[in-house]
């Protein structure tokens, strides 16, 4: 119980970049539009929150700085693979290009510490949140341990990223709104003779997945680290992308597979240098290809046929 | 031919006194020293910076200006080099591990030119190979979180799982193990890829771990993922213990020192070489002796390290200098005696 506790917590705040870019990818994607550039806005926004704390002070201004430049790409991103219906693969993998060398460049140039942002002072970030009588709980056997020590103590990001799964898949499931952007996914030429816009549609779709993004990357950058630091994302956007195809495009799988990946990092880290009785100690690059292994491994036999919408991939073309 | 103005009398006189000695024969013409980054930046608060300074005090000794570039990625570091060559510059100085291949690489093309390196291992006719004793630093390092620790319990973040890093990692289990046998190091490595120096999530996770675990000292070697260990250790109220530069500053009360590396002091020696003409290829390893590796105190860590235990640390690196107490590198065989 006493590494469990810990290990479980490790994975709720690993998990929080994964399940706002697996939720980002399954929006643009339920929509038809394939988006790869999740790692691409994660860490624009990551240092767009980093540079605008470190200048305001404010994590929430962060925030919004965060949102928005992920936001300015997402339209980018749709600009070019709905309004010019462009290869949405590629508009996507120049997006983290662009990215990844710009946020170096320009911290370069603004802050002069090798493309890092200064390191943010506790009030310029989201701190940990005490819930109410987690204290006094803590020492209730069990329950009072899982609130005290599972529950309590994350940044109000975490509560926000685990509240959307439930809003995603009421937003996708039961408003009017998730039907038809579940339609332009399929089929994109029926919602069109029904005289909707199927543009307006995806774009919306893009801008969710913007959105999103844009609260993952302020997490890494103000909550779970003090400030930017270059190709911080490590990858997360492409794991959460498999993570969204794991779970079939769906809110609740996609937030099971996240949790997962969060797990498998948590327990790497963990047992690393550590001896297990009869095998002895695993080798550090074994215990880091666990995860891809896993994968491997869940994707050949586990989880069935992953279907994606029918229109993802796929720009519309209005019939004249 | 000539695109950096060098100027200033003080170099000629110095070219003329040296017109016996310089090699290449190029007596007539004072040194033209760059230097290349790494992917750090100039300003990184830590190793370019010290390169940086370290020039900026030869300069302000010699007068002689120097070439710069801060490469932005891998690519550039190679045709950074050799633009510098091309030019005339020498010596060249490349600064980290990473420039190791393309500096082999240019230096065969440019064999009258001189380069440089810190901390990587090029064995060329033209190339000085500059390393340090991080092994000692870090043994002062461990036998000092030895002396503090509450909980007999240290820990080490490393950056990616190489050599070098190993070098840091065991020399620290080395001085720890000298002050208390018993005592518990436990060592972590971020990955085993570049991507490692810049994980600091990564690097607050594991310190995270550590801490779980009990232990109450940290001392990272991990470039910026370095940055996020601090900052984990700092909010938990534990020590942390810096590398390269002073990092004391960082989170005043939450560091205990920083294992300095003398990356100025090299960079001023291999160029005042240059320019008396007693500048020569091949390996040169500076260590705790030619205070090119230290640790850090000041005002920032003096509340947190008592008079005694300071004379302790003075004493076992006076042992270290004199010889008496033997570090072991294990870069020499790939292996940690503990």
């Amino acid at each position: 119980m006493n590494s469990l506790i810990p290990l479980l917590d490790a994975t709720i705040r690993v998990s929080v970049p994964l399940v706002l870019a697996g939720l980002a990818g399954l929006f643009s994607e339920r929509g038809g539009v394939i988006d790869i550039g999740l790692e691409g806005k994660m860490l624009a926004a990551a240092f767009a929150s980093a540079s605008v704390a470190a200048v305001t002070g404010s994590p929430w201004l962060g925030l919004a700085g965060g949102i928005a430049v992920s936001l300015v790409l997402a339209l980018l991103h749709g600009f070019a693979s709905i309004t010019h219906r462009g290869n949405q693969v590629v508009s996507g993998m120049a997006i983290n290009i662009l990215v990844a060398g710009l946020t170096v460049t320009l911290g370069m140039a603004w802050f002069q510490q090798g493309g890092q942002t200064p390191v943010l002072p506790p009030s310029a970030r989201f701190q940990e949140l005490i819930l109410p009588g987690a204290t006094s709980l803590a020492d209730v056997p069990v329950l009072g341990a899982l609130y005290s020590h599972l529950l309590s103590g994350h940044s109000i990001l975490v509560y926000l990223a685990y509240a959307l799964v439930p809003g995603a898949w009421w937003a996708l499931n039961r408003t009017r709104f998730g039907l038809r952007l579940r339609a332009v996914g399929e089929n994109p030429a029926a919602v069109d003779t029904a005289g909707l816009s199927v543009t307006g549609l995806r774009y919306r779709g893009v801008l969710i997945a913007g959105l999103l993004c844009g609260i993952a990357g302020t997490y890494m950058a103000t909550a779970q680290s003090a400030g930017f630091v270059r190709d911080m994302t490590a990858g997360k956007g492409y794991i959460a992308l498999a993570a969204m195809i794991f779970g079939k495009w769906r809110p609740f799988p996609t937030l099971a597979a996240c949790l997962l990946f969060g797990l498998l990092d948590a327990l790497a880290i963990r047992l690393q240098g550590v001896a297990i009785a009869g095998i002895g100690e695993i080798p550090v690059q074994f215990i880091q290809a666990l995860p891809y292994i896993l994968t491997v491994f869940l994707l050949a036999g586990f989880i069935g046929t992953s279907i994606p919408p029918k229109a993802d991939g796929i720009p519309f073309v209005k019939e004249r | 031919m000539n695109p950096v103005k060098l100027s200033l009398s003080v170099m000629t006189a110095a070219a003329a006194l040296l017109a016996g000695s310089a090699t290449g024969g190029r007596a007539a013409e004072a040194i033209k020293p760059a230097i290349v980054y790494d992917l750090g930046g100039k300003f990184d608060k830590s190793f370019n910076e010290g390169v940086f300074h370290g020039a900026e005090a030869f300069k302000a000794r010699t007068g002689i200006v120097f070439g710069e570039f801060a490469p932005t990625n891998d690519a550039q570091i190679e045709q950074g080099l050799r633009n510098f060559a091309r030019k005339g510059f020498s010596p060249i100085l490349g600064v980290g591990f990473d420039q190791a291949e393309p500096i082999k690489k240019v230096a065969a093309e440019f064999p009258k030119i001189k380069f440089a390196i810190i901390d990587g291992d090029v064995n060329a006719p033209n190339v000085q190979a500059i390393s340090f004793k991080e092994y000692e630093g870090s043994f002062l390092a461990g036998a000092l979180a030895a002396l503090t620790t509450k909980t007999d319990k240290i820990g080490f973040v490393g950056g990616m799982d190489i050599p070098l890093i190993r070098k840091f990692s065991c020399g620290y289990a080395q001085g720890a193990a000298a002050i208390n046998p018993k005592i518990g190091v436990t060592i972590n490595m971020t990955g085993t890829t570049g991507a490692a120096w810049n994980d600091p999530v990564k690097g607050g996770e594991l310190a995270k771990s550590q801490i779980e675990s009990g232990v109450d000292i940290i001392y990272q070697a991990a470039g910026a993922t370095g940055i996020g260990v601090l900052q984990t250790v700092a909010d938990a109220g534990k020590l942390g213990i810096g590398v390269d530069s002073n990092q004391n500053g960082l989170h005043p009360g939450h560091m205990l020192t920083s294992v300095m590396k003398g990356v100025g002091v090299a960079t001023d020696k291999t160029f005042t070489e240059a320019l008396n003409g007693t500048w020569q290829p091949g390996n040169t390893v500076l260590g705790l002796k030619e205070q090119a590796v230290s640790l850090a105190f000041d005002d920032e860590n003096a509340p947190l390290i008592s008079a005694d235990i300071k004379a302790r640390i003075d004493a076992l690196q006076a042992d270290i200098i004199a010889g008496k107490v033997a570090v072991h590198n294990y870069a020499e065989d790939n292996h940690c005696p503990l």
